[in-house]
């Protein structure tokens, strides 16, 4: 979870295992491809990594690093926005 | 998300660790943060802040709105296998209800604990009794349970 250096490339979250666009600074934002919706409840949670915001800092989460942890994920509309 | 970053405390006793994801870049996670969110909830947001520009994990869980660009309301609970135990899905302008989200922690907790042999019964709270699954309880539930409990 350390400090990474941030480039100019959008970066993004990507599903793990679905090929070489999951490497976290990929710059190919314009390779479209469709994920599948995997997430069923009672089933493996789909993994993936991503840039995030920590506590002043710049952190890749991946979901498997919590693999012995509850986890909480929670998806909304966007940054400030009213609800 | 405010509503989770100020309940944090009660999360972090039942260890659970939170992630929030939006289409938003965490460069943006840190506006918002810094600007807006840190005046609402003392010292600010205390998990991490996930960007999901291309709305790649969104699609992923079945919550990436293609037209709009954005993430629904999407809540999940990840057990400590990496299964998902429980999923509510709300469209934009409805926000989540903070102590369900808390209940079902500790129900899907007990059941765990007790490998499968206690279940909770609808509108369970914690302290509540819980069910025995079994021969003996086949026909039974009336004697130990019923729709008025749940409040």
């Amino acid at each position: 979870m350390a400090d990474k250096p941030q480039g100019c490339a959008r970066v993004t979250g990507s599903v793990v295992g679905e090929g070489p666009s999951s490497a976290p600074a990929s710059p190919a934002p314009e390779t479209r491809k469709e994920t599948a919706v995997t997430a069923r409840v009672g089933q493996k949670a789909p993994d993936f990594q991503a840039p995030a915001y920590f506590k002043g800092g710049f952190t890749n989460v991946k979901l498997s690093d919590y693999l012995g942890k509850w986890i909480l994920l929670c998806f909304y509309p966007g940054d400030f926005t009213f609800v | 998300m405010s509503a989770v970053a100020d309940n944090y405390a009660k999360l972090q006793e039942l260890g659970v660790e939170v992630l929030s994801v939006s289409v938003d870049s965490h460069f943006v996670h840190k506006m918002w943060n810094d600007n807006e969110l840190v005046k609402m909830v003392d010292g600010g947001v205390p998990f991490h802040m996930v960007a999901d520009q291309a709305g790649n994990i969104g699609r992923a869980y079945g919550v990436y709105d293609e037209n709009m660009g954005i993430e629904m309301r999407g809540r999940f609970i990840i057990d400590p296998d990496g299964v998902v135990q429980a999923m509510e899905v709300l469209t934009p302008p409805v926000g989540r209800m903070f102590a369900e989200t808390v209940r079902q922690f500790h129900a899907f907790q007990l059941v765990r604990a007790s490998k499968g042999a206690e279940a909770t019964p609808a509108g369970w709270q914690p302290g509540q009794p819980t069910l025995k699954p079994g021969p003996d309880l086949v026909g039974n539930v009336w004697k130990v349970w019923n729709p008025k409990m749940e409040k």
